[in-house]
């Protein structure tokens, strides 16, 4: 029992505290910062699209549907990779952890890169965010809040990727252990979310 | 960020006493929070001098609006795109106007509320060594510190400062062809950007240290109001300024790359802002006040020698005015074009957020009710807070009836509410706060001839500077407008315009008594011990100041921390951390002359 | 100039006003028993040698009795406003008898667009005059706001008339003038580096008078005619 845990038994105080160690809780609440942002980026492209519906329905054809529903199976394998990395540690597994953490950061990886694939096939049929000579003129209200959006999200998700790394690597030195393995905990929450935005943001852009 | 998965809740390191770190480490690097707090707080106070300054600015052009005979005072230093001939150039007042608001509200009130209080109070009142991330928490001050330099870089630059208010309408503020300005107003979004990061950081830090860190004994009705209020504010922080910096993003990405989220010749529109933008600056108010509320419920319960009268009614209020606070964010747009029946809908929130804080009036006055009251320097300050956040609240009623807020919309009446509010509250809260606490930082008293000399001058030149402003504002003067004689309904208080002035020089002034006390209490204050003001929260249980760490062993509660002239002590307090029906030991030190 | 309001001659100026006053007075007493009350306590509890504070928590009932009759006071006032706030905003309330002016807000101008001696905007002799709103006494005005460049904002501070000009937006607002003189249309929103010079004259004609004017002025603006500022 902590040092504080003891005083308060013997004092016959309550012991106060969440039970829920500071990492996960600060993620916790990290994340719920994340949903008003992402909230109030998918808030204004929803004002913005129902304004003016005309410029969105013509570039829904541009945008490949099915390429980036692959995409978007193969962000959400990833998370199940997460969950199997995680429980592996939980077990004890250490293998079993390097491994699926490895799974999850090639995934992670190989969304990236088609999303970016994407970007550059998108911008040679002229779409883009800006008109090239930001002078006058505005942009496509389409294209504006489609790279914003996604690439919003593709930032996080970049970020994620090179966190996963930072812990795959920390994990190759075996700095996890069945006990104190919060950090890939703490990992996980966050690339589950991740996920779980690209699966609103998927279903609002591409599908809706 | 230490990955340690049983790091429980109020685990104490026993640090305090031996520490060898490096002078960069301990002062400029710090993980410490006081460290921290303190960094916070000569920064903030830089920045209150420099908002100052740009309001006295202001002043002078409006007492003698583009006259000759008047040049402005220190205009031949300025270059002649800002000063002409001492003439305040339209581009130039515009960019005092915006950045005595940006300056004041996000570099001066908020750090100084949270930057500097969240961060030297929390840990200690809540009996916990340091914050639960401490780099995290070293990190965002460094990131404030870019945010500050982006912003000062803003008037050195072609084109001059922002000139679009603190409230950035586009299509003004996105387009350099309609504000003359370009770079400043990239920078200004830029800088804020940077700055709501710092913010989140800190919040995420506040919050968890709050809900995990609490020692042994100290639930949630134990806590100190100071803590509730900075607790609660976190939150706000947390919710609401990724939405502002989302709004920037976008604010950014029309100014720069060309982007028309905002602009409506490319199917953008202005209101999209407008929404995004009050949706954080509602609650970006109630940041701004809510500490500010703390303080004073510390403070007057200390003063009066008595309980906060309604402790529960308190924090219920407070959580109250944090839920309302996110569905009035349309009163700022009544007039905006919106739909009448939204802005009836925003008109009924907007009126219903005034009754959690009349309640904490009555509570304050309540706590003084039947009080043993000590006129001390805070307490004077704390009182002057009430008196003067009521008149701020009545004008607010005004302007949330949305028909007479026809009349009162952009006038100088909502410039008279908001310095009731926010100079009339938080500023003197944030009086005396510093002046409260600072003996817990800095282990000396502040002077409290100087600080009553300070209290009675600013009070009164005060409420002449801003009392005024709401006949000017109903009479029809419109906000950041530089020359008010231009109009014929107006040019009959040319002479109130420039009496107002006259006073906010002398109020100006007699900060720098303030300013002197601060300074001079640093290096001669009068010796401290650790609890001059015999209170009861917890930071009064540690040194003066604390050493790193904190706590030599981690404090156990076992009562409130209004424990004022309760029968169970001999004194007139109780600390929150003695056990109970043990006799005190040392005698307790005098209160500052007072009352 | 000793007064809070500027005169009124508009017609639901009079319903604004009433309820300033009434929010004033209920201010005005608020404040004093508060203040009141802030001061009587400075006074009575100051400390004195020998007394000791009374050790009191709190009351519910007083806690009650604070909360519920604030509440009464704001859901009335708001329920006060809201009739006067939709017969002044609502579109459906807008006389449909109204003269229909047209006002384009830009930096750093008005320019209103009045509808010619066919008595119809939108026909080939409208006619636009620049920082001049001429109106009739005792009838209707229909004023469609919009704005070439940035926000501005319409504001009669004798007519109690405000409303934002938003570009990309057309905003329908009304009011009637109740008796005929020259008044002022200032910009209450912060539109740049002329904000504070962008105003219009503002002439309340009889109404006949004003038929006469409207059947002169249909032609060019003189004022638009070389440079002006």
């Amino acid at each position: 029992m902590s040092q504080a845990a003891t005083l308060a038994l013997e004092s016959r105080q309550p012991m106060p505290g969440i039970g829920v160690y500071n990492q996960k809780f600060g993620m916790w609440v990290f994340l719920l910062s994340e949903v008003m942002f992402f909230t109030g980026l998918i808030g204004s492209y929803i004002i913005l699209r129902f304004a003016h519906p005309d410029a969105f329905t013509e570039p829904g054809r541009v945008l490949n549907v099915p390429l980036t529903a692959a995409n978007t199976f193969i962000l959400i394998v990833s998370s199940v990779t997460m969950v199997k990395a995680f429980a592996s540690i939980e077990l004890g597994d250490q293998r079993g952890l390097r491994r699926w953490l490895l799974a999850t950061v090639l995934l992670g990886a190989v969304f990236l890169s088609i999303q970016g694939v994407e970007y550059v096939k998108l911008a040679e049929h002229g779409f883009v965010p800006m008109v090239a000579s930001y002078a006058a003129e505005g942009a496509p209200l389409y294209g504006m809040t489609f790279y914003t959006l996604t690439g919003f999200h593709g930032a996080h998700v970049t970020i994620g990727v090179l966190c996963m790394i930072f812990v795959t690597v920390k994990a190759f030195r075996g700095r996890y252990s069945q006990a104190d393995h919060g950090g890939v905990e703490v990992m996980g929450l966050y690339w589950h979310f991740v996920d779980l935005v690209w699966i609103i943001l998927f279903t609002i852009v591409y599908l809706i | 960020m230490s990955t340690v998965a049983t790091a429980t809740a109020g685990e104490a390191q026993v640090h305090a006493g031996h520490d060898d770190r490096s002078f960069i480490r301990k002062y400029i690097f710090s993980t410490d929070h006081k460290v921290i707090g303190i960094q916070f707080l000569f920064m903030s106070l830089f920045f209150l001098v420099l908002g100052g300054l740009l309001a006295m600015g202001m002043r002078w052009q409006l007492a003698f609006p583009s006259d000759p005979a008047h040049p402005l005072p220190g205009g031949s230093l300025l270059p002649e795109t800002m000063v002409n001939a001492g003439i305040v150039l339209p581009e130039f007042y515009n960019s005092m106007v915006t950045m005595h608001g940006t300056i004041m509200i996000f570099f001066a009130i908020m750090p100084l509320l949270v930057g500097v209080y969240a961060n030297y109070l929390i840990p200690l009142q809540i009996g916990a060594p340091d914050m639960a991330f401490p780099r995290l928490n070293m990190a965002s001050f460094w990131l404030a510190v870019p945010a500050a330099i982006l912003i000062l870089a803003g008037f050195f630059v072609e084109g001059g400062h922002a000139g679009a208010g603190w409230t950035s309408y586009p299509p003004l503020s996105v387009e350099s062809g309609y504000s003359g300005v370009y770079n400043g107003q990239v920078l200004w979004t830029l800088s804020i950007i940077i700055l709501g990061f710092s913010s989140l950081m800190g919040a995420v830090n506040y919050i968890t240290t709050v809900v995990n860190m609490r020692a042994p004994g100290m639930t949630w009705f134990r806590l100190p109001l100071a803590t509730w209020a900075l607790f609660i504010t976190a939150i706000l922080i947390l919710l609401a300024v990724p939405v502002l910096t989302g709004a920037l993003i976008l604010l950014l990405f029309d100014q720069v790359l060309g982007t028309a989220f905002y602009k409506p010749d490319a199917g953008g529109q202005p209101l999209l802002w407008q929404h995004l933008f009050w949706f954080f600056g509602h609650p970006e108010v109630y940041i701004l006040i809510l500490p500010a509320m703390g303080f004073v419920s510390e403070i007057i319960a200390n003063g009066s020698r008595k309980p906060v009268f309604g402790y529960k009614a308190m924090v219920i209020a407070m959580i109250s005015i944090s839920f309302l606070g996110w569905i009035v964010w349309g009163h700022h747009m009544f007039q905006s074009g919106m739909n009448p029946l939204l802005g009836a809908s925003f008109m009924a929130s907007t009126m219903v957020i005034a009754v959690p804080s009349a309640i904490k009036t009555f509570n304050w006055l309540g706590t003084m009710w039947r009080g043993d009251i000590h006129f001390h320097t805070p307490m004077l300050n704390a009182m002057a807070f009430v008196g003067m956040f009521v008149i701020g609240g009545l004008s607010g009623v005004f302007l949330a009836s949305t028909p007479v807020d026809v009349q009162l919309h952009d006038t100088y009446f909502v410039v008279a509410h908001i310095h009731y509010v926010l100079f009339g509250g938080s500023l003197f809260a944030i009086f005396a706060a510093i002046t409260f606490w600072f003996p817990k930082m800095f282990g000396r008293m502040m002077n409290e001839t100087l600080g009553k000399v300070h209290f009675a001058l600013t009070f009164v030149f005060f409420n002449l500077v801003f009392f005024p402003m709401h006949r000017l504002g109903s009479n029809g003067m419109m906000r950041r407008i530089s020359d008010p004689t231009q109009y014929e309904h107006l040019q009959a208080f040319q002479p109130t315009n420039r009496m107002i002035s006259m006073w906010a020089f002398a109020l100006f002034a007699a900060q720098l008594i303030f300013a002197f006390n601060f300074f001079w209490s640093l290096f001669r204050g009068k010796k401290a011990g650790p609890n001059p003001w015999r209170a009861n929260t917890l930071e009064w249980s540690t040194p003066s100041p604390p050493p790193h760490g904190n706590f030599a062993t981690t404090p156990v509660v076992y009562r409130g921390p209004y424990e004022y002239s309760s029968p169970e002590s001999d004194e007139d307090y109780l600390p929150q951390d003695r056990p109970p029906a043990e006799r005190p030991t040392p005698a307790p030190e005098p209160v500052p002359a007072g009352g | 100039m000793d007064g809070w309001l500027p005169q009124n001659v508009s017609t639901f100026g009079g319903e604004i006003d009433s309820l300033f006053y009434l929010i004033l007075g209920i201010a005005a007493a608020i404040f004093v028993i508060v203040e009141g009350a802030l001061v009587l306590f400075i006074i009575r509890y100051r400390h004195r040698e020998g007394r000791k504070a009374a050790y009191i928590h709190g009351n519910n009932r007083a806690e009650f009795v604070w909360t519920l009759i604030p509440f009464l006071i704001v859901v009335f006032l708001a329920a006060r406003s809201t009739g006067t706030w939709l017969d002044i905003k609502s579109p459906e309330r807008m006389p449909a008898d109204a003269l229909e002016l047209r006002v384009t807000a830009k930096q750093f101008e008005w320019n209103v667009t009045y509808p010619g001696p066919d008595g119809r905007l939108g026909t080939a002799d409208d006619f636009v005059r620049r920082n001049q709103l001429h109106i009739p006494a005792g009838r209707p005005v229909r004023v469609t706001l919009s704005s070439e460049d940035v926000i501005h904002s319409f504001f009669l501070p004798q007519f109690r008339v405000k409303q934002d000009a938003v570009p990309g937006m057309s905003i329908t607002i009304w009011f009637e003038a109740t008796e005929p003189g020259e008044y002022t249309l200032g910009c209450a929103e912060l539109c740049g580096t002329g904000h504070t010079r962008m105003m219009a004259s503002v002439t309340v004609h009889e109404a006949e008078a004003y038929d006469r004017w409207a059947r002169e002025a249909a032609g060019p603006d003189p004022s638009t005619l070389g440079d002006g500022i």
